[in-house]
């Protein structure tokens, strides 16, 4: 049981790294690059927030499952 | 000249402060209570990746080219998403191998050899040059401005000789204190708990400083973010929309920005030093991996506000913003905590890199030169580990004089970002040679070089020789007509590879060299026995069992070798490996003829690993040994059949268990099996016994007119009527028993068709009128739903309804027989109810009434049993149960008999 809780692990892990490279690679990050009424980019927003995002799921997953 | 002299005292007493720190936190260590062994600590002193130029540059790089400076942040996250699974594995060969460097790791994967440990020191010291003279500038640059505000503009100001500029004397400040720092010990993998802590601590500083400013400028400057942005977007100078547009290279110059810095992050040595070698304990690796992010995150939050801001300040260079807005401003006070901020970031990168340099470079090209030098190295009378701690101090010095060098000559060309990239793609060259080798067996140290050569040729030619051109030590035709005028190998455009970023470009041509070449040549080369066992070890590097393997056979004496660890690492690091009492004491002349034990072989090459590097270990503890120093071939096999055992071992474990489970599967099945068995065996014995008692009579009265031919009419009548009525039970009961096998073997058939229950009532009702007369029961009908639908199969059906009339017949009370039936409707079900006023069932008789052949006794009194086969209400139930419907029995509500209750599912069609 112990070595499949590992492999498991792992798998999350990866795929936690697999949701950053589609949060922070281009096609998700054209659908924001886009002027707000100001004339700034919301990439600057999403980025931030997304970022966020994935560092409070590996907190969970590092704080909860290992 | 307000401040000078005011600021160098801040500026030297904080240094102070910071060695204070140190030498607390190594006292501390010294008394076993150390203050680094938290992962708080640990995340901290990994932040020295934010160095001046995240302190500085990052503000300057989103003035000039909007958000392409978080992307230096976003890589490191990443690589600590993968840390349990990379960074860990790393960890535990550099703890099981007494690793002390990158280029030490580098080298002992690929059998420990010297060529590659050169190598990688030298593209290392070349790489990273350029990036500690940033921090050197940086510094320089951040001192004159807080000093000279507003009157000189940094890049005016051009000194007049060596000992006038104040970089100089930046460097050899910092010189000093990273000799304090970092020689204390010589065991180079023993960490630099002081410089640890004093780093973490910095990493405090220059969050708090970078934080500070930022809120001064949002909230104090401007009201609030929203108020900074309103006031941006109206600006005329203004003219960024901080989207990817602005990044060089858009999406694709973001791409190759978010690999550069992952890699980065894994390779630059004073990462590895920090990530891997002076990591306590693994699971500070846990909470770091998202600490670590975090402070990024947080200390990232605030430079674009600071970039806005400075453009509409409009004064100066974009890389001073930071020290800018305050001292426009007016507040010198916080300009001194933003310098302090800044001088925090510099010195730490400066600390921890020129100690992972200088170790590479004693380590590395140093002692393989000393261990060459014949005359020293017989010469047993000489004591040399004074000599390696000198070595690493001069180490030290040059390679800040260096950095100093290189700052006076070029470095004012360039800004604080391109200096950056320019190191952070050199060190990528190491990622092929360090993950590919962790994962993949069959890379060679030929491979590796070629790679390691090839990569940093490309990168040389995309990156560091246009740079000289910029700054005029080429002409700038070689950037823009290519040399010899030849235009496809435009460094900037190799190829005709142009519009792409120069960074992307260079990584994406030098990573491609490299890699080709290393997994070109590792699949045309042989690995040597020592390189296919350190590639088995580092491998497999996560399984424990695997690290611990012994692999020195040959022969030596005990005293030879206390010779030999003595000379290099001194007699009280001797005599603790050979687990001597004092630190004076000598081996007795008995022990020294002993022979060394394998184990005792390993633990010496392990600590002159630890202060030597792995090759040059290696070449020490050969010189001493006699015969056969390392049967590899044995030491390979020992390894692959532990590997393959253990592969074995998981496969048999995984059958094993595979087969329990399927055991007790069957188990579970014969189980069932054997009860079904006893059930079949019990029913064929009612079944023949019921079939037996009718026949018996049958036979018997069948026999007696046979053999009695002048019996009495009337009598044989009597009889003939007894085998007809004991026939038609006879057939009743082998219809009942073919009905319940197809019900039960699952073959009933029923044709289904929309049925009236009050129709069907009525008949069963008409069909039965005949018996109730006979046994003169009163029967009555609560019929109050004229369209009762359902799908049944109407013949089945009114079967049960009879065999339920029937019975309930059987047992009404004798003074005034009643059976009542009823049609009443329950959510989607209608329910049937046949009620009789006799004794009722009790409780626990009430499950056993659907078993077969289970028959009640007709009156409680009596012992009589009621007349019948005994199946009747199985079949019922099992003809219910087709239909979806349910028959059971229930509390008596009207009359107090027994009420058994038909249920079934409503069809609205």
């Amino acid at each position: 049981m112990n070595k499949i809780n590992k492999s498991n692990l792992t798998a999350k892990f990866v795929a936690l790294s697999l949701l950053f490279l589609i949060l922070f690679l281009p096609p998700a990050l054209l659908l924001f690059n886009v002027n707000s009424s100001l004339g700034f980019s919301y990439l600057p927003l999403y980025i931030f927030i997304s970022w966020l995002l994935v560092i409070v799921l590996l907190a969970w997953l590092v704080e909860t499952h290992l | 000249m307000r401040h000078e002299i005011a600021s160098l005292i801040i500026g030297l007493g904080y240094l102070g402060f910071l060695f204070l720190i140190a030498a607390w936190a190594d006292k501390r260590a010294a008394e076993n209570k150390s203050v680094i062994n938290s992962p708080l600590v640990y995340a901290f002193s990994i932040a020295v990746y934010c160095t001046a130029w995240t302190f500085y540059g990052s503000v300057g790089r989103a003035a000039e080219t909007g958000l392409t400076f978080v992307i230096t942040y976003l890589g490191p996250t990443l690589a600590m998403l993968l840390g349990w699974v990379l960074i860990r594995k790393m960890q535990r060969i550099t703890k099981a191998q007494k690793i002390t460097s990158i280029a030490d790791f580098i080298s002992a994967r690929f059998g420990k050899s010297s060529w590659l440990g050169i190598l990688v020191t030298l593209i290392a010291v070349i790489g990273i040059m350029p990036y500690i003279a940033l921090q050197l500038k940086a510094i320089t640059l951040s001192h004159a401005l807080l000093t000279n505000f507003p009157n000189t503009t940094s890049s005016q100001m051009q000194p007049s000789g060596f000992l006038s500029d104040k970089a100089f004397w930046v460097a050899l400040v910092l010189a000093l204190f990273t000799l304090v720092f970092g020689t204390r010990h010589l065991d180079a993998s023993e960490r630099h708990e002081g410089m640890v802590a004093a780093i973490a601590f910095e990493s405090l500083i220059k969050l708090i400083a970078f934080l500070a400013v930022g809120i001064f400028v949002v909230f104090w400057l401007y009201q609030g973010p929203l108020d900074l942005l309103t006031q941006a977007a109206k600006h005329p100078n203004l003219k960024a929309n901080l989207g990817l547009e602005q990044v060089p290279g858009g999406a694709l110059g973001w791409v190759g920005g978010l690999a550069l810095s992952t890699l980065a992050f894994l390779t630059l040595p004073r990462q590895f030093q920090v990530l891997v070698i002076e990591n306590v304990n693994e699971n500070h690796l846990k909470r770091a991996s998202w600490v670590f992010p975090l402070y990024l995150l947080i200390i990232n939050l605030m430079v674009l506000p600071l970039a806005l801001a400075g453009l509409m300040l409009g004064k100066g260079n974009p890389d001073d913003y930071v020290l800018t807005l305050p001292l426009a401003a007016g507040y010198d006070l916080l300009a001194v905590i933003v310098f302090l901020g800044g001088l925090s970031a510099a010195t730490g990168m400066v600390i921890v890199e020129t100690i992972a340099l200088s170790t590479m470079v004693s380590n590395h090209l140093v002692m393989p030169l000393v261990l060459r030098w014949q005359a020293l190295h017989t010469n047993s009378n000489l004591n040399l580990s004074g000599w390696l701690l000198g070595i690493r101090r001069v180490a030290i010095i040059f390679i800040l004089l260096l950095g100093y060098l290189y700052h006076s000559l070029i470095g004012d060309s360039y800004t604080l970002v391109t200096t950056g990239m320019v190191s952070f793609a050199a060190a990528s060259q190491f990622a092929p040679a360090l993950l590919i080798g962790l994962y993949w067996r069959g890379a060679t140290a030929k491979g590796a070089a070629a790679g390691l050569i090839g990569g940093f040729l490309v990168w040389a030619y995309t990156l560091l020789l246009p740079g000289f051109a910029m700054s005029g030590w080429l002409d700038i035709s070689f950037i823009e007509q290519g040399p010899w005028q030849i235009g496809w190998l435009k460094p900037y455009a190799l190829f005709g590879l142009d519009n792409w970023d120069i960074y992307t470009h260079a990584l994406f041509y030098s990573l491609l060299v490299n890699l080709g070449l290393l997994i070109g040549i590792s699949l045309f080369t042989r690995p040597n026995h020592l390189e296919q066992t350190q590639a088995a070890l580092f491998t497999q590097g996560l399984r424990p069992e695997v690290m611990q393997t012994s692999v020195w056979l040959g022969q030596t004496s005990q005293g030879e070798l206390y010779q030999l660890v003595k000379r290099y690492l001194g007699q009280g690091a001797s005599n603790k490996i050979f687990s001597l009492e004092t630190a004076t004491s000598n081996l007795g002349a008995e022990r020294a003829e002993t022979a060394a034990s394998p184990r005792l072989i390993a633990k010496t090459e392990q600590a002159l690993t630890g202060a030597l590097g792995s090759a040059s270990a290696r070449v020490l503890v050969n010189s001493v040994i006699r015969g056969q120093a390392l049967d590899l071939d044995a030491v390979l096999s020992i390894l692959d059949t532990t590997s393959q055992a253990l592969e074995y071992n998981k496969r048999l474990e995984q059958q094993s268990a595979e087969l329990a489970l399927i055991g007790e599967e069957l188990r579970a099945a014969n189980e069932r099996l054997r009860e079904v068995d006893k059930l079949k065996d019990e029913f064929i014995a009612t079944v023949s016994h019921e079939l037996r008692t009718p026949l018996t009579s049958i036979r018997a009265f069948a026999e007696i007119l046979n053999d009695t031919p002048d019996l009495e009419q009337q009598q044989k009548q009597q009889f003939l009527q007894v085998i007809v009525k004991e026939s038609k039970r006879l057939s009743r009961l082998i219809e009942d028993i073919l009905d319940l096998a197809r019900i039960e073997s699952g073959r009933l058939r029923l044709e289904l068709s929309q049925v009236n229950l009050t129709d069907l009532i009525t008949d069963a009702a008409t069909a039965i009128t005949q018996i109730y007369q006979e046994r003169q029961v009163e029967l009555r009908l609560e019929l109050n739903i004229p369209a009762a639908l359902v799908k049944a199969d109407a013949d089945r059906l009114q079967q049960v309804l009879i065999n339920l009339l029937d019975n309930a017949s059987k047992f009404t009370s004798k003074t005034e027989p009643l059976v009542e039936l009823s049609l009443e409707e329950a959510g989607n079900s209608w329910l049937i109810a046949v009620e009789d006023n006799g004794a009722g069932i009790a409780a626990a008789e009430r499950k056993k009434i659907f078993e077969k052949f289970h028959q009640i006794k007709k009156h409680q009194a009596s012992n009589q049993l009621a007349k019948g086969t005994g199946l009747g209400l199985a079949i019922s139930r099992g003809i219910m149960q087709h239909h979806g419907g349910l028959l059971y029995v229930t509390e008596p509500q009207k009359l107090q008999g027994a009420r058994f209750v038909l249920e079934l599912p409503k069809n609205s069609h």
